[in-house]
């Protein structure tokens, strides 16, 4: 063969061979599998499923949750990335150690721990009850939960970015006459845009999925407290299958657009790099 | 006077990074701070920029003293040994950041960006970003942004460091001129001797956070003020030899020194120009092997070994070595034409000391 090149690792077809099917058996297989339970639906007959008032209602939450639990993490997450990466301070690498807890702890003790914090007479509840602020069995819980679980993915994916930026970027600013804001808005910020993004994309994915820590902390009543994930459980304890389904398609073509968006959203703000 | 420190000290911690350094600089110079790294030049450069505080001593920018000035305020350009491009702007952009700050009018700044893009060949390129740049791009565009809003005074810092040998000499040229048609205060730290004397008018070399001296190339090479700057200027061979019978010897190399009382430790110092080549094996006393050559420009220097494994340096025109039909690993005869003897009895000095009891003008040179 005259297209054939040298190669210093052999073995390329069979690699891509087992990757690919590795792919397909994990990801592709049961994506199809949805999409192929669906088929047996009429287009009708799944949007009335798929758009229920109560359905309609979980959505509702789960993305609007979601969503704040995002944004509240791409702030307070590059807040706190800064302070780990910029200051020497004791305790720094306990607290950066800290910051992994949401990813090792079981979700479920997670939203347990939550729930008691908040109720009534937990140790934050008994306070914050009667000033009105209700935490336990509310979508304010939700919230909480979700900001929970998604914290260390803009923290992680920041961490480096910032310990890559060189301090000479911010002292030649200086000389060019920039105070520190002009600097961190003009040169520090627009480096850290990738970055930040990409960390509110895993966390507000994470959180569109999220389905433990949730259940506890969550009043789990229909149009108030039911979130996407548990809404088809529901429909599963029912042996609703085709409304499962439905919902469950309608999540992951939000999940598959989310993704698509930020990715495109990423592009254009490293435009600089490519 | 373009820039003045007098007595500056810097102490980080316990350690003193300058200790009381003052010299000045001239309006329109083209100043060298040449060391060894660790010897206070950055720090020199970068408490003029307003980097670093001093902890003691007055710094003073065109008669003004600047201490308590903050570094946006001291009209300084400074560019970094990795240049410190803004990667997330075009050329353009990082170019016309200080001015913007400055609060320039538009059209002022289009202009004055336009003229730099042309005096610094970057035409074409003021829509790129500093990744799709090459190194000796990305310097001109850093030092095109330092220049932009006309500072008193340019600092860089081992401006040559950072791109490799071939394009080094070329930059090196290419400041010269640049020096030489704008006419700005340009203040460079290197610790690359060679570049120093090539490139500035003037050259202060400190060594462990001391000024060492301050001169022309030409001072400094011909009249080094001790023992350290004629080392590191390259200028001097040092070999510490024994006195015996009247004869100060190391290796096979024998210098007559009368009077020194036999078995006291004395200090050879001779000029690369003193060491006269020949290919004739017959021709000088000693025999060496040419180990390498350097080529600086139309000046080459040597390395050469004695048998007895001692390194000489020697230094000759082009032509000279073309004319011996010199090359390396080629085996030479060789003399030392004249040599001082730099001291006695100096085996406890430490390099301070040194520098007050070494090479008092009255040493004079034995023929």
């Amino acid at each position: 063969m005259a297209s054939k090149r040298f190669n210093a690792l052999p073995g390329f077809g069979l690699t891509m061979g087992v990757t690919l099917f590795f792919l397909s058996a994990i990801v592709l297989l049961p994506f199809a599998g949805l999409v192929l339970r669906t088929l047996g639906l009429s287009w009708s007959e799944f949007w009335g499923l798929a758009t229920t008032d109560r359905a309609m209602a979980a959505y509702r939450l789960t993305f609007g949750a979601s969503l704040i639990a995002a944004v509240t993490n791409a702030i307070f997450g590059t807040l706190l990335a800064w302070v780990l990466v910029r200051y020497e301070f004791p305790g720094r690498r306990f607290i950066d150690a800290m910051v992994d807890f949401p990813f090792a702890l079981p979700t479920a003790v997670a939203g347990l721990t939550l729930a008691n914090l908040f109720s009534a007479n937990g140790w934050l509840g008994r306070f914050l009850v009667p000033l009105g602020i209700e935490g336990a069995f509310t979508p304010l819980g939700v919230t909480l939960a979700l900001t929970f679980v998604g914290l260390p993915f803009v923290v992680r994916t920041l961490q480096p970015v910032l310990e890559g930026l060189e301090r000479e970027v911010e002292e030649v600013a200086a000389t060019l006459g920039a105070g520190r804001l002009r600097t961190f808005a003009s040169v520090i910020a627009p480096s850290l845009l990738p970055a930040i993004l990409t960390g509110f994309a895993q966390a507000f994915a994470r959180a569109i999925g999220e389905y433990g820590s949730v259940v506890f902390i969550s009043s789990n009543k229909p149009f108030e407290g039911e979130i996407a994930p548990y809404l088809i459980m529901m429909r599963l304890e029912e042996f609703d299958y085709a409304g499962a389904i439905a919902l469950a398609v309608v999540l992951l073509v939000f999940s598959f657009v989310l993704l698509i968006v930020i990715n495109l959203l990423e592009q254009w703000a490293s435009h600089f790099e490519h | 006077m373009s820039i003045e420190l007098r007595n500056v000290t810097k102490q980080f911690g316990q350690v003193a990074a300058v200790s009381n350094v003052s010299f000045s600089v001239n309006e329109g110079e083209l100043m060298a701070l040449l060391g060894p790294s660790g010897g206070g030049k950055t720090t020199v450069l970068r408490m003029i920029a307003g980097l670093e505080v001093p902890t003691t001593g007055d710094i003073f920018i065109r008669g003004q003293r600047v201490n308590d000035l903050s570094v946006q305020e001291r009209n300084i350009g400074f560019v970094f040994q990795n240049y410190a491009l803004f990667k997330n702007m075009t050329v353009f952009k990082n170019i016309a950041f200080g001015l913007k700050i400055k609060k320039w009018k538009r059209a002022d700044i289009k202009d004055r960006v336009h003229e730099l893009l042309q005096l610094f060949g970057l035409e074409g390129l003021e829509k790129r970003y500093p990744h799709q740049l090459s190194g000796g791009q990305r310097q001109r565009v850093a030092i095109a942004r330092a220049l932009a809003s006309k500072p008193s005074v340019l600092l860089l810092d081992e401006p040559f460091g950072a791109v490799d040998a071939k394009i080094r000499q070329e930059l090196r040229e290419w400041l010269v001129t640049l020096h030489h048609d704008l006419n700005v205060t340009t203040i460079f730290v290197t610790h690359d001797q060679e570049e120093a004397l090539e490139v500035s008018n003037r050259i202060v070399i400190f060594s462990r956070g001391h000024l060492e001296q301050v001169g022309t190339p030409r001072e400094v090479y011909e009249t080094p003020a001790n023992e350290f700057v004629a080392r590191f200027i390259g200028v001097m061979n040092v070999l510490d030899a024994e006195v015996k019978g009247g004869v100060a010897r190391v290796g096979e190399l024998q210098f007559p020194a009368p009077g020194r009382r036999d078995g006291s430790k004395v200090r050879i110092g001779f000029r690369p120009y003193a060491v006269q080549i020949s290919t004739d094996l017959t021709l000088y006393p000693y025999r060496a092997v040419l180990r390498h050559t350097f080529f600086l420009g139309i000046m080459l220097r040597l390395e050469l070994e004695l048998a007895s494994g001692l390194i000489l340096r020697s230094r000759m025109t082009k032509e000279e070595y073309a004319q011996l039909g010199l090359e390396d690993d080629r085996e030479v005869s060789l003399q030392i034409r004249n040599f001082r003897i730099l001291s006695s009895d100096t085996s406890a000095l430490s390099p301070e000391q040194e520098v007050q009891h070494l090479m008092p003008p009255t040493i004079g040179e034995h023929i």
